[in-house]
């Protein structure tokens, strides 16, 4: 079998980079950086959930065919919000360019 | 396990020529569960973006009464989840069936604490009447719209319950893997249900990364607390 067995060390690795992006992600909350702050909570959330998909998820070593998968499901997803954006952020009257 | 025949392994359905190749079809047969997974929540985070970004100011007011820190503790405790799911998944690749059913047991122990500290959480939104139905919801701050801010509840319920329904059926799939170790169903070469049901797992817990900023965050600037 050609399964690849993912080592301890590993998962624990990826186990303290998730842990240490937790307390970033907090801690970043408590500035008020405008619309900076929502900009950096994604790109910490997105790069645990990268690290989950990447080694939990044995993704990496995961054939092809599951990785296109994989990529296919947000890609759908990116369709999704930015076809959905292009409506509202282009209305007269759309709040969100209004702004607060 | 190339040449493995249809009749060689108990675990081997008839339809597959071998394990391995069993195995790929249930990952990619699972994978495309949760890609509709993901557009499943992926709607409501939709939903989330542009509510969001239309009354900012009263999301984040309604965000600083949601209490970061049990939100915080449960972010930890899914961490550790799907660190003990994925010991599971290799200590059924090396066979070890002691610490696989530990593994599994510290699984649904953590799945557990999350929902009771879940079930504090609404609790207290119950007793604070911040339940945004008729006269379960009674808002009182000032510089805040009520029905902007009944809109975050709106969506912190519906995320936060689905994702607690999840986690409810994450728990019945660990006890029926957990029964399946128990029964000796497990070797080295056959362990898909554990490393497949895994996937599940890890999922729900990569929704409640998402979550916990975007819900629990927003207000920990205006120092609430």
């Amino acid at each position: 079998m050609s399964e690849h067995v993912v080592s301890p060390k590993i998962y624990v690795s990826v186990f303290l980079a998730l842990m240490f992006f937790t307390i970033l992600t907090v801690v970043a909350a408590y500035f008020d950086l405008g619309r900076a702050n929502v900009l950096i909570a994604l790109v910490i959330a997105c790069i645990k959930a990268t690290l989950v998909v990447l080694f939990f998820m044995h993704v990496r070593w995961s054939s092809t065919l599951t990785k296109v998968f994989v990529v296919a499901g947000l890609f759908w997803l990116v369709i999704m919000v930015a076809l959905t954006l292009t409506d509202y952020l282009t209305r007269p009257s759309s709040p969100i360019l209004r702004g607060p | 396990m190339a040449d493995s025949h249809p009749t060689t392994h108990y675990g081997l359905a008839h339809h597959f020529d071998n394990l391995e190749q069993q195995k790929e079809a249930g990952s990619l047969g699972m994978w495309t569960f949760l890609i509709t997974e993901i557009m499943f929540f992926g709607g409501m985070f939709m939903a989330y973006i542009l509510y969001r970004s239309s009354y900012p100011q009263d999301f984040a007011i309604a965000s600083s009464h949601l209490d970061w820190k049990l939100g915080g503790f449960n972010t930890i405790v899914l961490i550790v989840s799907s660190l003990t799911m994925a010991m599971a998944v290799y200590f059924s690749q090396k066979g070890n069936k002691k610490w696989l059913l530990t593994c599994l047991a510290l699984t649904m122990l953590f799945g557990a604490t999350f929902l009771v500290v879940k079930g504090v959480e609404y609790h207290e939104k119950y007793v604070t009447h911040h339940i945004p139905i008729r006269d379960f919801w009674h808002w009182t701050e000032p510089n805040s719209d009520s029905g902007h801010v009944q809109m975050f509840y709106w969506i912190y319920f519906a995320m936060t319950g689905v994702h607690a329904l999840h986690m409810v059926i994450g728990l019945g799939i660990m006890a029926v893997i957990f029964w399946m170790a128990a029964r000796n169903r497990f070797t080295p070469e056959y362990h898909s249900p554990v490393e497949i049901s895994g996937l599940y797992w890890h999922f729900v817990d990569i929704v409640w990364i998402f979550l916990f900023p975007l819900l629990y965050l927003l207000g920990a600037h205006l120092t609430h607390h």
